[in-house]
């Protein structure tokens, strides 16, 4: 199946958004493999969008996604079947299915490909789930769990098969620090245990980013803006960078003060002293 | 402009539109059409499929049982009242039996419980698969190299393929015991005579005509709500919470419809 040495990830001039309305253009970048690529953005800058191209669901405008050293758009369906299987996915929500409970979830990408026993679908969901410190919620359903521990079960779930390349939509998006932490510990003993897999990680998130990556990319106005290493980054002098490294917003900062309208102030104030 | 060039240019603009229409119409059925072949073509594709379709057996199924049979029975009941009062006019009341069986067998068992079955179950197929789009767990299972057509479509199609017509059948039956109920036990019809007319006035074909409307309304409702539930996240109308809403309604509106449309067409081939 592979036909290069290593799991790079490779954009070369690829263009890509919804319908006719472009999100990303001209986007040449190589996510190395056994690092933990970090792609960051502002929200609604594309990144997802990246992201969906690298697994395939999304077909691009223009240029190429190589995974592997081959154009994934380029291959048969069988064969990019066959590279997808290389692939674990963690999506924003852990995009849990709500009718199977935690082991069936997990166990999913194996129960459907593996002629396998459920004793043995169990053992392999529960030693994943131990990994993610969920084995002992096992058996709940995905609503029965907090938002963390469903990220961690998509994580499970992610890594079941032995993927070559782990994806993370926002890993830590929506998490107290505590949890988002925990989350990126968890990405850190996942790269220790796993050093070849090549591990992409979508976010906004600074803490998490200076926490786990290895190798960045920001994304800017439909393009990349920067790319290397965490370290170049934390010291580029380029003000937009320096401006999102800070979390500073770059406008007045200050919320417009314009009237209320009169009428509405006098119902507002009626209403709250009732 | 002149008035004659202005009416001109209008009926341009209202033709082009009906045209566009038309073809937006076209592209749906079509596209409609090769889902259901999609899904229908995976049901023989994995054993894994037969499992899923016991479950969906159980939901469309077994979980449907309680409103057909009530329905069934009330429908039953107010055929009888009318038929009674209908054929008494004109001294028939013995024929009240082939009145409520017929009507039951060829007509009322399979719409109605199709029409309760897409409220039912194929509202709660559009809103769960609706659900699944829009959180990402889609596309999960394409990413999982799981065919969602195989996972969450194909064991619906075959478990509606064979509850529909099995419903239809119970419907019937509750539905002549409700005839029953008001024909013998209420308003003092000979039993015997109620049971004669039906045993004489149904036949196989009316039988078989029943049981083929209801196999097709099946394939129809669940092709229409599952396909309405995949495609949530294409609505031009909304997004998210509320695209399901309205995938949802969508789905029940244009499965009604549809059912009565497939109704007419098949009676006039099936008389």
């Amino acid at each position: 199946m592979q036909t290069s040495q290593t799991w790079d990830i490779a954009f070369s001039h690829l263009d890509a958004g919804y319908g006719e309305h472009a999100v990303l253009r001209d986007i040449s970048a190589v996510l190395p493999a056994g690092k933990i690529s970090v792609i960051l953005g502002e929200s609604g800058s594309g990144k997802s969008t990246l992201l969906k191209h690298i697994m395939g669901l999304s077909r691009p405008m223009g240029g190429q996604v190589h995974i592997a050293g081959q154009d994934i758009f380029a291959l048969d369906a069988t064969t990019f079947r066959r590279l997808r299987r290389h692939m674990g996915v963690l999506f924003q929500d852990g995009a849990l299915l709500g009718a199977l409970d935690l082991v069936e979830n997990v166990a999913l990408p194996l129960s459907e490909h593996l002629s396998l026993s459920p004793k043995l679908l169990r053992e392999a969901a529960l030693r994943v789930l131990d990994m993610v410190g969920l084995e002992e919620f096992a058996d709940y359903y995905p609503n029965q769990l907090s938002g963390g521990m469903r990220k961690r079960a998509g994580l499970a779930r992610a890594i079941i098969a032995q993927p070559r390349i782990l994806l993370c939509d926002e890993p830590t998006s929506g998490l107290d620090p505590v949890t988002a932490a925990k989350m990126d510990e968890l990405l850190l003993s996942m790269h220790t245990q796993f050093p070849e897999m090549t591990i992409v990680v979508v976010s906004h998130d600074l803490a998490s980013f200076k926490a786990v990556a290895e190798h960045v990319l920001v994304i800017r106005d439909s393009g990349l803006c920067f790319v290397g290493s965490p370290a170049e980054l934390l010291n580029s002098a380029d003000p937009y960078l320096r401006q999102f490294l800070e979390r500073r917003s770059g406008d007045a900062g200050v919320a417009r003060q314009r009237p209320m309208n009169a009428g509405v102030q006098e119902a507002l104030t009626r209403w709250l002293a009732s | 402009m002149p008035n004659a060039e202005k009416t001109e240019t209008g009926m341009r603009a209202i033709l082009a539109a009906a045209s566009r229409w038309g073809l937006d119409c076209l592209r749906c059925v079509g596209e409609t059409t090769l889902f259901m072949l999609a899904g229908l073509k995976r049901i023989f594709s994995d054993i894994r499929i037969f499992r899923r379709t016991i479950q969906q057996l159980y939901v469309i199924g077994y979980k449907s049982l309680f409103v057909i049979l009530l329905i069934g029975i009330f429908c039953g009941m107010v055929l009888g009242l009318q038929g009674y009062y209908t054929l008494v006019k004109f001294g028939s009341v013995g024929m009240l039996g082939s009145a409520v069986s017929l009507s039951l067998v060829r007509e009322l068992g399979p719409v109605l419980t199709a029409i309760m079955l897409t409220g039912r179950a194929g509202s709660s197929m559009a809103a769960e698969i609706g659900v699944m789009r829009i959180s990402d767990q889609i596309d999960a299972l394409e990413v999982m190299d799981i065919n969602p057509l195989a996972y969450l479509v194909s064991p619906r199609l075959l478990a509606s393929m064979i509850s529909f017509p099995l419903l239809t059948g119970l419907f019937d039956v509750i539905g002549i015991f409700g005839g029953y109920l008001t024909g013998v036990l209420m308003l003092d019809i000979n039993e015997g005579a109620y049971f004669y007319r039906i045993a004489n006035s149904v036949t196989m074909s009316d039988l078989t005509g029943g049981f083929v409307k209801a196999f097709v309304f099946g394939l129809l409702v669940t092709t229409i709500c599952c396909h309405q539930g995949y495609n949530t996240h294409r609505r031009r109308d909304s997004v998210g919470p509320e695209a399901v809403g309205n995938a949802t309604t969508s789905a029940v509106v244009i499965s009604c419809v549809l059912i009565l449309a497939a109704d007419y067409v098949l009676t006039s081939f099936l008389l």
